[in-house]
């Protein structure tokens, strides 16, 4: 089976609400998060999805 | 020089030149100049000839000389898997892709204006050898007229009616009208979008267009059409910044989102309006005989 779709980063302020396989990356302030995903989404190619303000997921399509 | 050798050349030429009259070159850049003309052209050329041998070959009643033809259909079968091949190789490289259907309905059509080629050269010849030069001037220009109408398919302004809409996002999702397309996460994506984004609405008039544009395949023509003719504000490495179209799954309407570097919604319109309706995309639910049954009550 060939996957073609992979969570590559979470990024998140609330780091209570996540855990797993992914590299989480945590941050103090909202602006940090977006500067961590726009940078991570700039380094892998993927594309930021917001799940919710304080969860980023990026994601290889 | 004998009494054939007229109608041959005749039928040689009205062939070359319908072919040389069916390779425009227009805003999809297809084939590119020259080395993708010469092949072309040389290939019709063949055509040309093969479809002017016939009629001699039956009036000198060497009838296995036909047989040349399955040689023919062999060799044009070729020219479909080389615009096939050649094609299929570049579209990776594209910004955004072409799509297996698009290229398919290139090759095929490829293909298909060789055997017209034939079909002009063959009556060019048969016209000429039966009656005089100035009834077969008259029969390959009508000949030209008939390939033109079996080469001109139905673009997309026929079997759909295209609105501009403005996109807007909700949360992090981005919307054209109703129809969701994608997830944005970032602030600055978002300004980007909406900066440079445009929105349209494609609505099918009839039941089998709501199938034909449903297809992947013509959505992604729309897409490509969109960004040759418009230009395409993205990158390799921006997956945000990626045209898409998305459905409406109540009444099959369809949501296109573009990024265009000329921003202009006439000339858009005008664009989606002529991309091409291609014949594996077209589908007839309505000559359904179950399908009939219920719309009639019979």
């Amino acid at each position: 089976m060939i996957i073609e779709k992979a969570i590559l980063a979470v990024i998140t302020l609330n780091e209570s609400k996540i855990s797993g396989g992914a590299p989480i990356f945590i941050c103090e302030t909202k602006k940090e998060l977006e500067q961590v995903a726009a940078n991570i989404e700039a380094i892998t190619d993927g594309i930021v999805h917001a799940l919710s303000d304080e969860l980023y997921i990026v994601v290889k399509h | 020089m004998n009494e054939y050798t007229y109608p041959i050349l005749f039928g040689i030429i009205t062939g070359t030149v319908l072919r040389m009259l069916m390779l425009r070159t227009d805003y999809r850049q297809y084939p590119t100049y020259l080395h993708g003309k010469i092949i072309h052209v040389s290939l019709g050329f063949i055509a040309a000839s093969l479809g002017a041998l016939i009629i001699p070959a039956i009036m000198e009643k060497d009838y296995t000389a036909v047989t040349i033809l399955t040689v023919a259909a062999t060799q044009f079968r070729e020219v479909r898997n080389m615009e096939r091949n050649t094609l299929s190789e570049v579209d990776d490289f594209e910004l955004v892709s072409r799509g297996k259907t698009y290229i398919e309905g290139i090759a095929i059509s490829f293909e298909s204006r060789n055997y017209l080629v034939i079909i002009t050269a063959f009556v060019g010849t048969l016209v000429y050898i039966l009656t005089n030069p100035i009834f077969a001037v008259i029969a390959a220009v009508i000949c030209y007229f008939i390939s033109k109408i079996l080469m001109s398919g139905s673009t997309l302004k026929d079997i759909v009616d295209i609105e501009y809409k403005e996109l807007h996002f909700e949360g992090a999702g981005l919307y054209v009208d109703n129809i969701y397309i994608m997830n944005i996460g970032l602030p600055e994506r978002h300004k980007e979008i909406q900066k440079y984004g445009m929105g349209f609405i494609i609505k099918p008039k009839d039941i089998n267009t709501i199938n034909t544009i449903a297809n992947l395949g013509q959505r992604q023509a729309i897409l490509h059409d969109i960004s040759v003719a418009l230009g395409v504000f993205r990158d390799s490495g921006t997956p945000a910044l990626t045209p898409l179209i998305k459905r409406d799954l109540d009444d099959g309407r369809l949501g296109v989102f573009v990024l265009p570097q000329i921003r202009d919604i006439e000339k858009a319109k005008e664009v989606i309006g002529a991309v091409p309706v291609l014949e594996s995309a077209i589908r007839m639910p309505s000559q359904s005989k179950s399908h009939n049954k219920e719309v009639h009550g019979k």
